[in-house]
């Protein structure tokens, strides 16, 4: 059941105008695109992500008289959504379905490291020819490979382009955390690519090198 | 105006993630921007960090399924003015 289902009538009545309603309609449409897109890569389920955007719309409308400018609705309709996906999660985090961290061992993982090679800087570039040549069905299957908690701060930080403090306000959790987890993730969702990569033989077969590099 | 502080690959490296995010703000700032126009390595990793995150910006755009847009519109439609 979702929360248009579940709604009151009386929930998303506010005695609001049909402009209002068109106006809203109208800017959710808009952005449609972004947010089932934003969904999809959270839920990694078109079905799931079609019920989040859903739910986040009716959310936003029952509870609009709070967006105190309504030039902001479309950052608030992320922050709807987002703020959905992760109270569901807390749920099933409760239930005991959850993702620990600690077996990700891909700090400071370096995709442009890998690539890179310094004796062929004047006339070859692989890692330019690299991102020339990464679709998006590959950047898509790194992103759904990471851990819950990292990608969720790569749809907050690299998608929906939110600040440090947002996300840690979304997330409730200290800056420092934001940051290094950030870091972490990107270095995961690089070391996909990179496997990826290797095993459909678009990279050489190279041994992968170690950094150390935080 | 005295020279900023000059900071090294090592340096920009540690910083490589907030500058990336827009999170450097004055005097860091300037320093890692400083170090991006002589360095040439740090500068290439940069670049390629920003097309990798502007690649991965682009994965917000999907599709609509149509059904999912009448289910919108359809949904918009119940709420009562």
């Amino acid at each position: 059941m979702t929360l248009e289902d579940r709604a009151p009538k009386s929930a998303i009545d506010s005695g609001r105008s049909a402009a209002d309603r068109e106006w809203f309609e109208r800017i959710v449409v808009e952005l449609l695109s972004d947010l089932y897109g934003t969904a999809l890569r959270l839920t990694r389920n078109r079905a799931d992500a079609e019920d989040l955007v859903a739910d986040s719309v009716a959310r936003a409308w029952s509870h609009l008289d709070e967006l105190a400018d309504r030039a902001r609705l479309r950052g608030w309709l992320f922050c709807i959504l987002t703020n959905a996906f992760l109270s569901a999660r807390r749920t099933d985090t409760r239930r005991g379905v959850q993702q620990s961290l600690d077996d990700e061992n891909n700090d400071g993982f370096s995709l442009f490291e890998q690539l890179h090679a310094p004796i062929l800087l004047w006339w070859s570039s692989p890692e330019k020819e690299f991102l020339n040549n990464l679709l998006r069905e590959d950047l898509t299957r790194a992103v759904d490979a990471l851990p819950e908690p990292f990608r969720v701060v790569v749809v907050l930080a690299d998608i929906q382009g939110c600040t440090y403090q947002e996300i840690a306000e979304t997330l409730q959790v200290p800056i420092g955390t934001v940051r290094s987890r950030l870091a972490r993730a990107r270095g995961q969702l690089q070391k996909e690519l990179w496997t990826h990569a290797r095993d459909a033989g678009l990279v050489g077969r190279k041994e992968m090198k170690v950094t150390t590099e935080s | 105006m005295n020279e900023p502080h000059v900071i090294d690959c090592e340096e920009a490296l540690r910083r490589l993630v907030e500058y990336l995010d827009a999170e450097l703000h004055g005097e860091s700032q300037r320093q890692m921007e400083q170090h991006l126009e002589r360095c040439r390595s740090c500068f290439s990793r940069i670049e390629f960090e920003k097309r990798l995150k502007a690649s991965t910006a682009e994965l917000r755009h999907e599709p609509v399924p149509p059904e999912l847009e009448r289910r919108i519109r359809s949904l918009v439609d119940t709420f009562k003015c």
